[in-house]
Parts: structure tokens; C-alpha cells; sequence
């Protein structure tokens, strides 16, 4: 039982996750990111098997739960603690920058798509120019 | 010699470094010496291997499949002292330019961390650590991308982050879905476990350490982050992070596909990929205005072509792969390196701005022409070796479609070379249109460090060439092994 709540709440927040990684705004995207790696921990404990059972040491007799997915999980928050800081300076930075939150379109991405749109607007006016003198 | 040597001492070296603070002298000379250290280490391991032997240890003395296992087989030591090479050679560079030497505190120590990471992801024989290693290599890559923190810096710097903190996320799932259906993170352990679980969950896992790694990897169609985010970073790192940041992603593929999600035929979906990582990649390149930013699309677009070579599952393809890897390594590196000296000279990367530099510096021309060539395929250079072995395995298999869309690519690749040359090289002088205001940074003189350690690497590109053939071998062997991962699993667990 307690395993599919959990596993609920995996889904939950892969799903949340995902969603708030598509906005444009960077602190959505920082939440989004938070809320991917906590999914991903949660994940790795529920790997270990069942819950409830005792720890490996001092827990007595009996089938223990498995140390290595924890290892790996305490781990995994260790590092995903730490980029998540540097990820919330890089958006202070930013916004202290730009005063905006949002993500902006690539400098040079802009640069070409408005090429390719002069360009169509200009054979579209060549077509309006022809016909008119057709 | 230990295999942990490539690992702890510049890791080492980054804790000094930081120590030292203010110490320019004290700093450059600590950084070379651990740098040097590493790339002798790399090379011994690489002799210890060549015979096929596999070296060993296990951290913390606890068993093989729950233990750390460090495991350096002939293509993790190639690849060591290739990333140790360039490690070096880079970190000369960076003390001659301006904007990564004295005027930051922080550009030694986490470069001296990022050797660590990518020494680490290349020994490690634990899924998991190799998590950590690749975490180490981007924590230190996210700091110097921004390093500067100029606007276009954070706004690029920012993309690079989130993606790679996705791709680190979607790995913790992954090794925590392995271990779930598995019960074992060790890669030898896996080797054998994996084929014991049902063929579709063994297929998804698949599948997911290749989005995994094809993201780090800047394979189609995960690639869009790159060309957005190395153009704006100073030149050593721009240099160093196209010459083996991406590869450490193409290593990891090359091992997980071979090691744990082994075919006997060649893999539709990877040759798939391969051509349109290399004919998207190419024409991006084409439609780019920057010197930096058309390089940096040739970085995806030769990436297909490591993928074209594992996708092929064929020892001499793997061979190849192998190959091209360390020719890549080498060359585009190099390219990064000649690209930032014409921005030192001229204070832009941008084609139209530029103009008539044969005149004024033909040095650098030679030095731009000789990479720039071997990336095409022009023979006798390198890359036309690489290219070479790569298409005849690849028609070996019958991959028609694939060696066609290679050596159409490798037209469009010089095609986007010549207009590098023409733009930059080529006309009059004084053709070029002016600077604008506050961006006249010419300097008259480039620093000797930054174009001998360019032209030392060149000079290593044209040895390649006269010792293509023993190369080539080496390649065959590790891919040999490679194909047969029976020595790496008896290695690592004993049995």
C-alpha cells in the first residue's frame, strides 16, 4: 500500500515537474527542476523494495532494508542541492541583468528567423508586383 | 600505476590552487605540474593496458558489485590520455589569454576540477559514480560557461544549466530503474544481469541511457543546447569544453551500448540518429554567421559520426569509432583554440566583420587550414583516415544509406570551411568593416603562450598522420575488446 502512495507521488511530481520545466518564466523552471529531483530521490529509495522493513544496522534479526539505494539517494541530494543553489544565483543574476524573469530568444536564432520572414515577404511582394504588371 | 592517479591529483591540485588565492606564479606553475602529472599517469596506464590487460581497483576495499569499482580498459586509457593531452595543452592557452588568467580567482581550481570529472567518467565501472563524476565535470563546466557573468553569458549559461540538470535528473531515474529491475549499479554486474530481465524493460532502460547520454552527447535531436551556449564562453573553454565535454557523453554511449545494451546487428535506430546528427549539425553550421557558432555546429555534426561507427556493431565500425573520437578530440579542439586567437587579434568572431587576415596574420591562416581541412576529410589528414575506415566499415555492413549522407555531409563540411576561410581570410584588409565603439580590443601581438600551445596541437594533428597506421591499431584492439566485454567483467568481478 504505502509503495503505491509512494509511487503516486512519484508520478506526481515527475508530472508537475515537467510541466512548470515548459514555462518561460526561470523561477517556474527552478521550482520544475526542485520538484523533478525529489521525484528522482524518491525514486531511487523506492528501488530498494518494500517499505518499513529496519535499517541494516542495529535493526535486529530479519530481512533489512537495502543501504545502497539510500547511498545512492543521500547522494543524489547532495548534488542536486548544489546545483539547484547555483542554478537560483545564475536567475538572481539574470534577473539583476535583464530586471525580467522570462527567458529570451537567442540572439542569433532571432537573427535568421527574421531573415527567412524578410525574405518570404519579399517574394510574396515580387508575386503581388508581377501580377500587377501581368 | 594506480588508475585513480588521472583522478585525485587534480583534484588535488584544484583544493591548492583555490588555497593559494592571489599567487598568479605559484597557481600556473601548480597547474601545469598537475596537469603534466596527470597526462604521464594517463600514458603509463595506457602501457599497462595495451596488451589487453584491464586495470583494477576497488575503493574502499569493499567487494566488486557493491563496492566502487575503477576500471581502465584500453579505451578508457586512449581516451584519458587524449582528454589529459588536451587538458594540458589548453591550460597553456588559458594562461596566456587574458580574460581566464589573473583577472579571475576562480578559472584555476575549477579547471583543475573539471579534469578530475572527466578523468573520473572515464575510469569509473559503477553507473552510479559515473553520475557523480559527470556531476562533478558539469558543476565546474556551469562556472566556467559563466565565468565573466557578462548578460549574453547568464542568458546562454542559463540554458546549459537547466538542460543539464535535466539530463542529470533523467539519469538518477535511470539508475534508479536498473537498479530496481537489476539489484546491481556495477556495470560488469550488469553486463550479464541485464541480459537475464525481459527484453522490453531491458529495450526502455535502453533507450533512456541514450537520451541520457545523447543529450550530453549532442545527438539529434537533443543537440539544441550547444551551439546556443559554447559560442559565448571565453576561448580556453569554449576550447576545452568542444573538444571533450561532448565526448564524454559519446564515451558513454559507446560504453552502455557495448557493455550492458549489447547488439549482434547492427541498431537501425542508432544509424538513424547518426545521419541526422551529422546532416542537421552540417546545415546549421552552414546558416551561421560566427566563427564560433559555425564550429560549434560542426561539433554536433561530427558526432553522428561516432554514432554512425558504434551503430554499425562491428569491430572494424567500433574501430573507427575509436578513432574518430581522438581525431576529433584533437582537431576540434585546435579549431577552438584558432578561433579565439582570431577574436584576441581582431576583437570579433563575427565572418562579416572580419576580413583580409591573410595579409595581416598568415600564421594563423596555416594554423586555421591544417584542422579545417582535416575535418573535412581532405586527405592526408586525419580526418580523411577517420572518414575513411568509418565508410568501409560501413559499406562492409551495407549501410548504404548512412555512407551516403556521410560523404555528402563531408561536402558540406568543407564547403562550410571555405567560408570561414573566405570570410575571414581572404580580401583586402582594410575591406573590413570598421569596429564598433567599445569593442576596439586589437591587439597588434598575440600572447606566445596561446600560439604555441595552438601550434603545438597542430603539430600532434600532423603526427597523426604519419602514425595513422599504429593509431588505427589501437583503435582496433580497444574496439576488439570493446566487442568482447568477457576480460572487463572477469577483471572487475574475479570470476
Amino acid at each position: 500500500m504505502i509503495v503505491l502512495v509512494l509511487a503516486l507521488v512519484v508520478a506526481v511530481l515527475y508530472g508537475a515537474g515537467t510541466y512548470l520545466l515548459f514555462q518561460r518564466n526561470l523561477s517556474r523552471i527552478v521550482i520544475g527542476l526542485a520538484l523533478l529531483t525529489h521525484g528522482a530521490n524518491l525514486l531511487l529509495l523506492l528501488a530498494g523494495g518494500r517499505a518499513g522493513r529496519p535499517p541494516i544496522v542495529g535493526g535486529g534479526a530479519g530481512p533489512a532494508a537495502d543501504p545502497i539505494p539510500q547511498a545512492l539517494a543521500l547522494t543524489a541530494i547532495v548534488i542536486t542541492f548544489g546545483s539547484t543553489a547555483f542554478l537560483l544565483a545564475l536567475a538572481y543574476r539574470s534577473w539583476l541583468l535583464t530586471r525580467s524573469d522570462e527567458v529570451e530568444d537567442d540572439v542569433e536564432d532571432v537573427r535568421i528567423a527574421t531573415t527567412t520572414a524578410l525574405r518570404e515577404r519579399e517574394a510574396e511582394e515580387e508575386i503581388v508586383v508581377d501580377e500587377e504588371a501581368s | 600505476m594506480t588508475p585513480l592517479v588521472p583522478v585525485i591529483v587534480p583534484l588535488g591540485a584544484a583544493a591548492l590552487s583555490l588555497a593559494l588565492g592571489r599567487q598568479h606564479t605559484l597557481r600556473r606553475i601548480l597547474g601545469v605540474v598537475a596537469l603534466s602529472v596527470t597526462l604521464t599517469s594517463s600514458v603509463l596506464l595506457l602501457l599497462a593496458v595495451k596488451d589487453g590487460s584491464v586495470v583494477t581497483v576497488v575503493v574502499g576495499d569493499w567487494p566488486a558489485p557493491i563496492g566502487i569499482s575503477i576500471v581502465v580498459d584500453l579505451f578508457s586509457a586512449i581516451m584519458l590520455s587524449v582528454a589529459a593531452l588536451m587538458l594540458l595543452a589548453v591550460f597553456v592557452y588559458a594562461i596566456g589569454s587574458a580574460r581566464t588568467d589573473d583577472t579571475t580567482l576562480f578559472f584555476h581550481p575549477v579547471y583543475l576540477l573539471l579534469a578530475s570529472g572527466v578523468s573520473a567518467s572515464f575510469a569509473t565501472g559503477d553507473l552510479f559514480n559515473l553520475f557523480v563524476a559527470f556531476e562533478v565535470t558539469l558543476v565546474s563546466s556551469y562556472v566556467l560557461i559563466t565565468l565573466g557573468g557578462s548578460k549574453p553569458q547568464v542568458r546562454h549559461g542559463t540554458t546549459y544549466v537547466v538542460i543539464s540538470l535535466l539530463a542529470s535528473t533523467l539519469f538518477v531515474t535511470a539508475v534508479g530503474l536498473i537498479y530496481a529491475a537489476t539489484g546491481t549499479v556495477n556495470m560488469a554486474d550488469l553486463s550479464s544481469k541485464l541480459a537475464e530481465i525481459d527484453p522490453a524493460l531491458r529495450d526502455a532502460i535502453g533507450v533512456l541511457f541514450l537520451v541520457v547520454f545523447g543529450i550530453k552527447a549532442a545527438i539529434f535531436p537533443l543537440f539544441f543546447w550547444l551551439p546556443d551556449s559554447y559560442p559565448t564562453a571565453a576561448a580556453p573553454v569554449t576550447a576545452i569544453f568542444a573538444g571533450l565535454l561532448t565526448k564524454v557523453g559519446v564515451y558513454a554511449i559507446v560504453r552502455s551500448q557495448t557493455l550492458l545494451f549489447f547488439q549482434d546487428s547492427h541498431s537501425t535506430l542508432l544509424l538513424v540518429l547518426a545521419g541526422l546528427t551529422m546532416t542537421v549539425g552540417v546545415l546549421g553550421a552552414i546558416a551561421q554567421d560566427d566563427v564560433k557558432r559555425i564550429l560549434s555546429f560542426h561539433i554536433v555534426s561530427q558526432i553522428g559520426y561516432m554514432i554512425f561507427g558504434l551503430g554499425l556493431f562491428t569491430v572494424a565500425g567500433l574501430a573507427a569509432t575509436v578513432f574518430y573520437i581522438v581525431h576529433h578530440i584533437v582537431i576540434k579542439t585546435t579549431l577552438f583554440m584558432v578561433g579565439g586567437l582570431i577574436e584576441e587579434r581582431t576583437g570579433t568572431a563575427a565572418l562579416r566583420r572580419l576580413g583580409g587576415m591573410l595579409h595581416t596574420s598568415p600564421f594563423l591562416a596555416a594554423l586555421f587550414l591544417i584542422p579545417a581541412l582535416s575535418l573535412a576529410g581532405v586527405p592526408p589528414l586525419s580526418g580523411f583516415v577517420a572518414k575513411l575506415t568509418l565508410i568501409q566499415s560501413g559499406l562492409q555492413v551495407g549501410a548504404y544509406v548512412t555512407v551516403g549522407v556521410a560523404l555528402f555531409v563531408s561536402i558540406l563540411t568543407l564547403f562550410s570551411m571555405t567560408k570561414i576561410w573566405a570570410g575571414v581570410f581572404w580580401g583586402a584588409p582594410d575591406e573590413a568593416p570598421p569596429l564598433p565603439e567599445g569593442l576596439e580590443t586589437t591587439r597588434p601581438k598575440l600572447p606566445p603562450l596561446m600560439v604555441g600551445s595552438t601550434a603545438a596541437l597542430v603539430g600532434a594533428s600532423l603526427l597523426f598522420v604519419v602514425a595513422a597506421a599504429p593509431l588505427y591499431e589501437l583503435g582496433e584492439r580497444a574496439a576488439g575488446f570493446l566487442f568482447d566485454p568477457g576480460q572487463y567483467v572477469e577483471a572487475v568481478l574475479g570470476r
